[in-house]
């Protein structure tokens, strides 16, 4: 093999909406591997690339939508799963899937998301947790652990946060797992996985955010976070959640997995008396 | 199972309250998926839709507050579904967010705000016009709404209809601005047959022909794609260009905002719709809306009685706002008399384009206004100089 | 008692080792270094050059050539798309 080809477009850029590339993520930023993910289970998924349609709020994590080549909905902070929600309910050919970021979903968004999870709307919900509300500077956010630093916590985080999978399995989601922008194999699968599964699935996704979140809290760039992931990070999917709690600066496992995968009657409008 | 399908049109001679008036119409019209919250004295809408989407194979959805059902009926809208919401004032407020984006998206929706004594908790049970200017100035920015303001329960049921024309004509959310009194009271609604109906349906792209898909002609509306057709639009809340993609730069956001506020008034003389009752020879006009219209016309004709001439003015749509009628009054009357259920609202408006004195009735909410402090209002216009 | 990594399967020959091609689009990279970190076969090096963003782009490293087995973890990995490889297959290899 001679060495490296340099060529001018990537095999996944019909997935892209490429002249809005390159995308606004710093260098190192998990956003990217999420990205690819998503849109090589696009490729995967059997559906057509015309029926996929993504839904996000705001924060870096929002504008994922924006450079995917697919029907695309760029809401306002923390809304998208009811948009979502509705599009599913209303076209039932259509694969719904919502990508946004830990303080969109967990805490303007987090009513809505009870809700969606407790219905079991066929959605499929991809959250990257970066610990930071990352597009407005690196301020505290729900999922921000305890004693770390941030633009709005300078002395340190007063706030337990949440233990994310543990929460969306309590509401009965069908499916909900927790990997890393490194694990990016089983990341994709668990996309995959998702899009087959009927009803509400959930996939939180740990995501570097060196500017934001890495750098206050000497965790180096991208490279170090990724590094600490591939070093801290145990996949362990019969984990009691309990015990799912996340600090990065602490040298605990970080367990990571398919949790939960079961059957539950997805979310319908028709009642039972109309069911032909 | 067939014998649970039911009609979505109900012709004949009904004895309806207002609220159902509202949900009738909106199935007249072809409501495909209503999301709302329970809140008084909207909530017959939400019930009575519960009962009836699922008869013509319509989605109700109940949310879990009035910000999901709002972005509930804009995702609907965008699969290519006619979806609305029904709500009071607290609700009101708390969908002002996604009015927004509403706006700036150009989704076609409608927006029911049965009106009720404010502010916020206020008067649960009893009317008030206290939300009229909140419809158009209570979501940030510029934009301009198309409001409806129905005086009687048939009202209810033709205004809703024309709400989901103009929303879907405007590429707009659209509202229907009633009050308590008139969703709360019962009275004769005549449904005709179902062709009779009108509608105006959205525009549509031709596919192969438009590739930016926010680029309009001279009547500024763009052609609305529906998800999973193969547009693969991006549709965002942020500044866009031409198409549709984020463009948070002073040149584009001047271009989008000025093209969305001028699409409406380009198209006012066609939007805005009044009733003329008695005002061929009037000194005096009494500007009103929604159930004050009905006391003011009481009112109108008790001054004629005792020779004043007097005539009532009543605004169907309430925004775009019938700024030319006051004008060409302004000619030809002496005063104007404002009535409405508020402490002076629309008045404002009326002010703003007449020179002529106006005189205001109001009274915070609670009760339909009464017709003496509308008479007594006519009575002093006449006396003044 | 097995010693592990002397039983040869007898038909190992019908599983050949895939090797890929690289390819990459320097004009994209940003500089992360995942790919060059993470690939299982240490293919990838930083160049000495620096794209027009000013960052160090992957390059093979001398003597890796005949080294990927093409098992795509760069182009999941890569938040830039700017790197993917393609399987060589045997009939491609020159004799």
């Amino acid at each position: 093999m001679p060495t490296e080809i340099v060529v001018e477009s990537h095999p996944l850029d019909p997935l892209f909406r490429a002249d809005r590339l390159p995308h606004i993520w710093c260098p190192g930023c998990g956003l990217g591997p999420v990205m690819a993910c998503y849109a090589e289970a696009i490729l995967d998924s059997g559906i057509p690339q015309d029926n996929h349609v993504v839904v996000s709020g705001i924060g870096c994590t929002a504008r994922i939508p924006g450079y995917v080549n697919i029907d695309s909905y760029h809401t306002t902070h923390g809304r998208s799963i009811p948009f979502a929600s509705a599009m599913a309910v209303c076209n039932s050919n259509l694969e719904v899937s919502v990508i946004s970021g830990d303080g969109d979903m967990f805490a303007i968004g987090g009513n809505h998301l009870l809700h969606a999870a407790r219905r079991n709307v066929d959605i499929n919900v991809i959250c990257v947790n970066n610990f930071n509300y990352g597009m407005t500077g690196g301020q505290a956010g729900p999922t921000t652990p305890g004693g770390a630093r941030t633009s709005t916590s300078p002395y340190g985080c007063y706030e337990a946060p949440f233990n994310v999978p543990w929460v969306v399995a309590s509401l009965g989601a069908v499916f909900v797992a927790r990997w890393t922008a490194l694990h990016v194999r089983q990341l994709k699968n668990a996309i995959s996985h998702a899009m087959e599964k009927k009803g509400f699935t959930f996939i939180e996704v740990l995501a570097p955010c060196p500017i934001g979140f890495g750098r206050p809290n000497d965790l180096g760039e991208g490279l170090d976070e990724m590094r600490l992931y591939l070093e801290e990070c145990v996949v362990d999917p019969d984990v009691d959640l309990a015990r799912a709690n996340i600090d990065l600066r602490q040298k605990e496992p970080i367990v990571l997995g398919n949790f939960v995968d079961i059957e539950r009657p997805p979310f319908t409008t028709v009642p039972e008396a109309f069911r032909e | 199972m067939t014998s649970l399908r039911g009609e979505r049109v109900l012709t004949g001679r009904h004895f309806m309250n207002g609220d159902t008036a509202c949900a009738e119409g909106a199935l007249a019209a072809g409501l495909v998926f209503f999301a709302g919250y329970p809140i008084t004295p909207s909530t017959e809408i939400a019930e009575r839709l519960a009962r009836r989407l699922p008869e013509v194979s319509g989605h109700y959805m109940q949310m879990e507050d009035e910000l999901a059902s709002m972005c509930a009926i804009l995702g609907a809208s965008w699969t290519g579904v006619r979806s609305m919401t029904a709500t009071s004032g607290p609700g009101f407020s708390l969908m002002m967010e996604n009015i927004g984006l509403g706006m700036i998206t150009e989704t076609p929706c409608v927006v029911i705000n049965i009106q009720r004594g404010g502010p916020s908790t206020g008067l649960p049970t009893l009317t008030a016009q206290a939300d009229v200017m909140q419809v158009k100035w209570g979501s940030h920015g510029d934009y301009e709404p198309i409001a409806y303001a129905p005086s009687t329960c048939q009202e209810a049921f033709d205004f809703t209809i024309k709400a989901f024309n103009a929303a879907d004509r405007y590429r707009i959310p659209a509202f229907v601005m009633a009050d308590e009194a008139v969703g709360h009271m019962t009275e004769r609604v005549v449904i005709p047959e179902a062709s009779e109906i009108p509608y105006v349906g959205r525009k549509r792209p031709v596919p192969g022909e438009q590739k930016l898909l926010y680029e309009t002609d001279d009547s500024l509306i763009p052609a609305m794609p529906f998800a999973g057709e193969g547009y693969r639009m991006h549709v965002t809340g942020l500044t866009h260009d031409e198409r549709g993609y984020p463009d948070t730069t002073p040149e584009p956001h001047e271009r989008l905002v000025r093209r969305m506020s001028e699409k409406i008034q380009r198209h006012a003389d066609d939007i805005i719709e009044v009733e003329e009752w008695q005002l061929e020879d009037a000194d005096i006009a009494v500007v009103a809306f929604g159930s004050t219209a009905r006391t003011a016309r009481r009112a109108v004709s008790n001054a004629r009685e005792e020779g004043i001439k007097a005539g009532l003015l009543r605004l169907i749509t309430i925004w775009p706002f019938a700024s030319k009628h006051i004008k060409a009054l302004d000619g030809r009357v002496r005063a104007f008399v404002m009535a409405e259920v508020n402490l002076g609202q629309m008045v404002t408006q009326v002010e703003r384009f007449t020179s002529k004195p106006v005189l205001r009735a109001n009274h915070a909410g609670g009760k339909m206004m009464p017709t003496e402090p509308i008479y007594d209002a006519i009575l002093e216009a006449s006396r003044a100089n | 008692m097995a010693i592990l990594g002397l039983r040869r399967p007898l038909d190992l020959d019908k599983f050949p080792i895939p090797r890929g091609q690289v390819y990459t689009i320097p004009s994209r990279c940003k500089g992360c270094n995942f790919c060059i970190e993470f690939c299982p076969e240490d293919v990838l090096v930083e160049s000495t050059n620096l794209n027009a963003k000013g960052y160090h782009y992957p390059v093979v490293a001398e003597g890796k050539e005949d080294a990927c087995v093409n098992c795509g973890f760069c182009r999941l990995i890569c938040p830039e798309f700017s790197i993917y490889t393609e399987e060589i297959k045997a009939q491609e290899v020159s004799p």
